[in-house]
């Protein structure tokens, strides 16, 4: 089955990305993870996001545009990327999740995916 | 006192009774009702009806009775509301005549914990529920922590809950202690059950597996009753060992930053002396018995590391020999790659590494103390590439990010 890992990443984590001291560690975590899932063969795909100041939210409300600066809802938390793996179940799937670096310190969110 | 002070006395009292004795008062009930589910519920109820009735009336002398008779009373209610079903009828009946021959101030009831636990590790009882039925039931541990201790959604974790006990109804699975002639294969899946809920992985080479740690005092508690309820069974005794020596270690883990700590570079001024002393008497009683087995091995691997604290240094060749005989026994993939770790000690990393690559391939690709063993000894080796590449495959699949920093300090280092 096919399970989306959706990575809620906080502010301090969306730092570490540029932070010249902090960004080795982050990067080579995530670089270490989607390597592991890519070892194990249970990548599909994936990708990380931009930060939320760099997401435009739109709406259509009564046949009109609403575009706002930033992202869905202002949250703790914000979605810093996704995984997509195929795994027999849910159990694996959140063997998986539970490795994402950004488990130990925003949250991670896993979803069967649509079977299509 | 003042109302509220007994509205908490009452309240402390539930709790109390609550704690020290649900399992076996779920026990009790099951035993004789032969369902735990319904067992559960109805003392669920009766917590509940005692938290209102307590502080009111005052509570009981023996709280525990009051409990038993309440959730007893519920039982046979919701039987007759059922319309009873002619095969339940003799439980009933059973049930009953307890509850008139027993007073409900001074009933002393006997402890059928062993049994409830031989029933939760039944071998008809699907291996991954076990564990945490016997915490469900003998604990009183609510689903929600349990499936966030073994990494099930908690609503996956209630659904399995509630079919392995309809299954222990339905199936008539027999609350009984096996005979002797059984007895020794199934004490062994109780032991499993209890070493499941306390986590293997703790004397992993660079990493442990964090996430049972919450249940590891749960885990000795168990450990502690069954070595109690069975004084003759030597690998209770040895998990019972196992599990103290392992949480002797506990506050040394982590430094005061919070840094991981591994094994051989930890301070053994640190370890709880008193928690090792006793798991080295028990492991004494459990080696009088002359039936070694394989906690008591592991529980013996344990208690060489252990001499640290009384020599200085670490004895691998001893612990290699241990570990071969762990082996014989149990040649679980944890067990080759402890091997692998003692014998990169003993006799230097080639050794290790090719008994990391004697492990087949497939076994270990997500097994993270592996990798992480692997990659020191390939820095050991001087064989860089390889090195950071197996650090890579530790990081990725570590869970913890405290053993991911060190990890990657180790990488860089």
């Amino acid at each position: 089955m096919k399970y989306t890992i959706l990575v809620y990443e906080n502010t301090a984590d969306f730092g570490a990305r540029t932070d010249a001291k902090r960004k080795d560690a982050y990067w080579g975590a995530y670089r270490a993870y989607t390597k592991a899932l890519a070892d194990a063969g249970v990548m599909v795909g994936g990708a990380g996001l931009q930060p939320p100041p760099l997401a435009t939210t739109i709406r259509l409300r009564d046949g009109k545009r609403q575009v706002q600066d930033g992202p869905f809802a202002e949250t703790k938390e914000q979605l810093g990327g996704y995984y997509v793996i195929e795994v027999p179940d849910l159990d694996q799937a959140l063997d998986w999740a539970a490795r994402c670096p950004s488990a130990a310190t925003g949250g991670v969110e896993v979803r069967p995916n649509l079977s299509t | 006192m003042s109302r509220s002070e007994d509205d908490i006395d009452a309240q402390r009292a539930a709790e109390l009774a609550a704690r020290t004795s649900y399992g076996r008062l779920v026990a009790y009930l099951a035993a004789s009702w032969r369902d735990v589910a319904a067992a559960e519920d109805a003392l669920g109820e009766a917590l509940v009806s005692a938290l209102e009735t307590w502080p009111r009336a005052g509570v009981p002398d023996n709280p525990d009775s009051w409990l038993l008779a309440a959730a007893r009373r519920r039982l046979i209610d919701a039987a007759r509301h059922a319309k009873v079903e002619a095969a339940a009828t003799p439980a009933l009946e059973l049930l009953v005549g307890q509850a008139r021959r027993e007073g409900v101030s001074d009933a002393v009831f006997p402890d059928e914990r062993l049994k409830l636990l031989f029933v939760c590790a039944h071998p008809a009882i699907d291996e991954a529920a076990r564990t945490p039925l016997m915490l469900q039931t003998v604990l009183g541990l609510d689903a929600a922590r349990i499936a966030s201790a073994f990494l099930v959604a908690p609503a996956t974790m209630s659904q399995r809950l509630v079919r392995v006990k309809a299954k222990i109804r339905d199936a008539g699975i027999r609350f009984e202690v096996p005979d002797s002639r059984e007895l020794p294969s199934r004490i062994d899946a109780v032991l499993e059950a209890i070493y499941a809920a306390f986590g293997s992985g703790w004397e992993d080479i660079a990493g442990s597996d964090p996430r049972r740690r919450g249940l590891a005092e749960e885990a000795v508690w168990l450990g502690r009753l069954v070595a109690r309820l069975l004084p003759d069974a030597p690998e209770a005794l040895g998990l019972l060992a196992l599990m103290l020596h392992c949480e002797a270690r506990r506050p040394a883990r982590r430094d005061s930053t919070g840094r991981y700590v591994p094994l051989d570079q930890q301070d053994v001024a640190l370890w709880s002396r008193k928690m090792i002393d006793e798991a080295e008497e028990i492991l004494a009683d459990a080696s009088n018995a002359g039936k070694p087995g394989r906690f008591q091995l592991e529980a013996s691997i344990q208690s060489a590391h252990a001499r640290r604290t009384a020599t200085g240094r670490t004895d691998w060749e001893a612990i290699a020999l241990l570990y071969e005989g762990l082996l014989l026994c149990a040649g679980t993939i944890g067990a080759r790659v402890g091997h692998a770790a003692a014998l990169a000690q003993a006799r230097g990393a080639g050794s290790g590494l090719a008994a990391l690559d004697a492990i087949p391939r497939d076994s270990v690709v997500t097994y993270q103390p592996y990798w992480a063993l692997r990659a020191h000894l390939l820095k050991r080796l001087g064989r860089a590439d390889e090195a950071a590449q197996a650090f890579a495959r530790a990081i990725g699949l570590s869970e913890d990010s405290a053993v991911r920093e060190f990890l990657a300090g180790e990488a860089a280092g």
